[in-house]
This record gives structure tokens, C-alpha cells and sequence, in this order.
């Protein structure tokens, strides 16, 4: 579904990412871990379309990607972004929020498609006249996941996307992604910095360091520690020290 | 005692009437590392800052006792909260790109706090701000005193922040969200320095934060609050021991790197726990 071959993005005379190199299938999850300034998220913008200045070939479907986007390539590709206090408009009812990707990829039965697309990340049919102010943080993310999905996508690219909720309402978040992605045979490409959080939701994994995809391992692997990388092991051991609780000796 | 806080009850006006933000809540603090932990919106960081009385001004506050160390917190007059805030309490928050200055060099915000509370030449609080630079080990201190907050990153940044904080000394540091900006790593170095100054200049700390599991690394008690009540309060070590279901519902609805779920579980809120 996705191939990615010896990309680099440099911003101005820095090399944020340097001859990265993945495929993705379509229907699977694939995560990309690291610290910032890895060039993780570099990396998913690229693709995206929000930066042209890169350089090596990415392909999306059967589409060999230009620095400028087609149409078609913004309702085929998705994106959801760390922050839903940032990323919807203040002041745009969810209504508005939801309509206009369907507007502007003029796509018919908005009504329905809104309503639909309200139920499937289980908002009540009560917030569509609502503002991005009077939804929590959780309901937020779940918007931005509805309007993502709106223009019936095929890939959904998700930066962080539970980092900024509560961990009660992250479980619920990654819940749906899994749903969704059962129900509507997504393919996912999650960039994240909790380890747990991408072996929980993506089946294979790589790991970024300054810029370069270091290891691409199976979330079994790394769960197992059959890291091949040092980066990777020192990532894996910190996330699993600190998500044990402390206990008794 | 350092700090003592007999219920609490923070109240906002609402259209309805007086809303309760925080309730009932009695905790006590000494040389120790106190754990707050809760969702956004339990109260935890009102909660902690009543101690400072920075809360917002439409904000009703009563209690039985709030005391920090001989002061009384609910009594005390702006002068008086003056000496407690920075000096004798630091505050550190989320995110450093917004509680910096943007227009003044990392050094000179270090110096200004050193000098506000123990007076001095420029000279002076400018060597000492080089000086608690390398107490928060940053490596190269004259070059990160010499830059602005956007020239560094979220570590380097709340690293400022805890030199900004320890200049004048204080014996009691909150800690809310100080690193949830942060990935994973520098995390954890952060919480490792604040636990080490603390531990070193037997300070006490109220570290506030939402991932229950991190918290007990780095503190002796935690106390999990809920819609504004204190709901359990138990030894980091005894977590696993964990009587409430709340607190029980925090630990589980983590995904674990160490073993896999199909699906997590997601927590069932039972209205008795709003019942005291």
C-alpha cells in the first residue's frame, strides 16, 4: 500500500531524515518510534504532503508521489494530528468540521455521511451543534478521528494521536482506532514516542534515531527483546521499567 | 509538618450556583515525595496550588487547616503569599516554552530569580545561575545561559526551569506535569534529576501527574483523586495493592510494552464514588 524508499528531508542545511526506507501492506499498522528530533514525525508529514522538500520515492496504492499532491490524494490519505485543542477549528460547529472535507472532495448525502460518522466513533448525535471548546479532550480526538474518515480514506496517518489524553480516555481512543481499522480495512502508520503504545496497535515497528530508520523489528520482537539496535534496546528497557509499578521489595 | 491541608473545598460559580471543584480533601506533607494523581479535571493541580493561592480569581476556597510550614495559607495577605511563592515553594509546570520568557537569555531569568530573593550583583547571580546550571547537569552551562528558550529543547527548557526554581533555596517544590511535554527518555531523566535535587536538599515534592505507574517510581506516597475527592491514598510500593477500583482502572487501562492485550480495558465509572 505504501512504500517508501530512500527518503531524506532537509530543512535547510539539516538533514532531518536521511535515506529512510519502509512498506507498509495495506490493512496493516506500522509504528514509527523514537525521541524527538528523531525525524519521526518528519518523516509522516512528508508523506502526508504538508512538506515538500524531500527528496527519494514514496508511493501510496499504486501512486508514484509528487512534491504536490493530487486531489484525490488528500481524501485517499488522512491525517490525525497530537493536539485536538490545536487542530480543529474554534470556531466551527462539529457539524461544520465534519462537512467540509465531504464538501470539498463533493461527496453527496452529507447528512447521512455525518451522522454515520458521529455513531462510529461514538459521540451522541447531540454534539454535532457543538464547538470544539465544549467537547473534553477525548471527544476532541474522537472529531478529528470522524473528519479523517469522513472522505472515506484508505490511509490514516496518526502523529501521537493519544499523547495529549488521559490514559483512561487513550485506552478508549486506541480501542476505536482498532475497530476502525477492522471495520473499514485501514491501513495505519502511527508515530509515537510510548513504545507500548505503537506494540499495542501495530504489528511491525521501526525505530528512528537522528534521522535514520535504525531497526524495523515485529512488535513481538521488541516485546520479547530481540532488538537488533542498541537505540532499540535502550528505548525497550526505559518503557519497561517505567510502566511496571514500583513494588515492594 | 510542611504542609497541611484539612478539607479542602474549591468551589467555582456556575449559572446553577457554586460548583464544587475540589472537595473534603485532607492531605499532609513532610520531607517526603508526594504523588497527586488524576485525570484532568480531579483537581489535583488546584489541589497543589492552593498551597500558593495561585488558583483563578473567581475561585472559592475554604478548609479547616491549610497550612504551609508556620503560615497560615487561608489567613496569610499577598505579601505574605509573596514570600512562600518562589521563595519557600517552587512551581514548576508543563510545558517550559510557555513559563520561560521568550525575550530574556536562560541565564538572565536565573539570575533575576536568584537576585529577587537573595539580592546580590548582576555579576554575582549570573556566576550562580551558571552554577545551578550545572546542578541540573546541563553540560555545556555558559552556552545554555547565554540562549533563549527557543534555542532549547523541551529537556533543556525544564531544566531551566528547576534552575529557576532551586535559586532561592525553596523547601517545598510542585511539580505538575513536569514532563508530560517530554518523550519518554527525557522523562525520565527529568523526573530522576527532580527526584535526586529533592532527595539531596531534603526538600518535599508534590509531583502531579495523570500516569500513575511513573509516579510511584519517584515517589514514597501517592495520593489518586477523583472528580475532586481523594479517593485512595497508598505507598508508591503498594500500588499493585491498589484498593480502589479507580486506581485499579488507571493501571489497567495501560497498554504494557511486557505482555500483549487484545483490547484494553476501559474504565467503568460507578457513581458511588462520588459518595463520601
Amino acid at each position: 500500500m505504501i512504500e517508501i524508499a530512500a527518503l531524506s528531508v532537509r530543512f535547510g542545511t539539516i538533514e532531518a531524515v536521511r535515506d529512510v526506507s519502509f512498506s507498509v501492506e495495506r490493512g496493516e499498522s506500522f509504528g514509527l518510534v523514537g525521541e524527538s528530533g528523531s525525524g519521526k514525525s518528519t518523516v509522516l508529514r512528508a508523506l502526508a504532503g504538508l512538506n515538500r522538500n524531500w527528496s527519494g520515492r514514496m508511493t501510496v496504492g499504486n501512486e508514484v508521489l509528487a512534491p504536490q499532491r493530487s486531489k484525490d490524494f488528500f481524501r485517499r490519505v488522512q491525517m490525525v494530528f497530537q493536539d485536538p485543542y490545536g487542530s480543529l477549528h474554534p470556531r466551527q460547529t462539529v457539524d461544520r468540521l465534519l462537512s467540509e472535507p465531504l464538501l470539498v472532495h463533493g461527496m453527496d448525502n452529507i447528512e447521512r455521511r455525518i451522522l454515520r460518522g458521529l455513531n462510529e466513533v461514538a459521540l451522541p448525535a447531540a454534539m454535532r451543534f457543538r464547538y470544539p471548546h465544549q467537547l473534553s479532550g477525548g471527544q476532541r480526538q474522537r472529531v478529528a478521528i470522524a473528519r479523517a474518515l469522513m472522505a472515506e480514506p484508505q490511509v490514516l496517518l496518526l502523529d501521537e494521536p493519544t499523547s495529549a489524553l488521559d490514559v483512561s480516555v487513550q485506552a478508549e481512543v486506541l480501542n476505536l482506532l482498532m475497530d476502525l481499522q477492522q471495520a473499514h480495512g485501514l491501513t495505519y502508520i502511527l508515530v509515537s514516542h510510548n513504545l507500548a503504545v505503537v506494540a499495542h496497535l501495530c504489528g511491525r515497528i521501526g525505530v528512528m534515531q537522528a534521522g535514520e530508520l535504525v531497526e524495523l523489528l515485529s512488535a513481538d520482537d521488541l516485546r520479547a527483546g530481540r532488538t537488533r539496535h542498541p537505540h532499540t534496546a535502550s528505548l525497550r528497557e526505559l518503557s519497561i521499567e517505567l510502566e511496571e509499578p514500583e513494588t515492594s521489595l | 509538618m510542611l504542609v497541611q491541608i484539612d478539607n479542602l473545598r474549591i468551589r467555582f460559580p456556575t449559572p446553577h450556583g457554586l460548583s464544587d471543584a475540589v472537595r473534603n480533601v485532607s492531605l499532609t506533607l513532610g520531607q517526603e515525595k508526594l504523588g497527586i494523581v488524576g485525570e484532568s479535571g480531579s483537581g489535583k493541580s488546584l489541589t497543589a496550588r492552593s498551597i500558593l493561592k495561585l488558583l483563578p480569581g473567581n475561585a472559592v476556597i475554604t478548609a479547616d487547616k491549610l497550612i504551609f510550614d508556620d503560615i497560615d495559607v487561608m489567613s496569610a495577605d499577598e505579601d505574605a503569599m509573596r514570600r512562600i511563592r518562589g521563595k519557600r515553594a517552587g512551581l514548576i509546570l508543563q510545558d517550559p516554552k510557555y513559563s520561560l520568557n521568550p525575550v530574556m537569555t536562560a541565564g538572565e531569568q536565573i539570575a533575576e530569580a536568584w537576585r529577587i530573593h537573595r539580592g546580590g550583583s548582576r555579576r554575582l547571580a549570573y556566576r550562580a545561575a551558571i552554577d545551578l546550571l550545572v546542578q541540573v547537569q546541563i553540560r555545556d552551562p555558559a552556552r545554555v545561559a547565554a540562549a533563549y528558550p527557543h534555542e532549547l529543547s523541551g529537556g533543556m527548557g525544564q531544566r531551566v526551569m528547576i534552575a529557576m526554581m532551586l535559586a532561592p533555596d525553596p523547601e517545598l517544590l510542585i511539580a505538575d506535569e513536569p514532563t508530560s511535554a517530554l518523550d519518554a527518555t527525557v522523562q525520565a531523566e527529568i523526573l530522576r534529576l527532580i527526584e535526586d535535587l529533592v532527595s539531596r536538599r531534603g526538600m518535599g515534592l508534590i509531583l502531579i501527574s495523570h500516569d500513575l505507574p511513573l509516579v510511584s517510581h519517584f515517589c514514597d506516597r501517592v495520593v489518586v483523586m477523583y472528580a475532586g475527592r481523594v479517593v485512595e491514598e497508598l505507598r508508591a510500593a503498594d500500588l499493585l495493592h491498589a484498593n480502589h477500583p479507580y486506581t485499579r482502572g488507571l493501571l489497567e487501562c495501560l497498554p504494557a510494552l511486557s505482555h500483549r492485550q487484545r483490547r484494553l480495558a476501559v474504565m467503568q465509572r460507578d457513581p458511588s464514588w462520588l459518595e463520601e
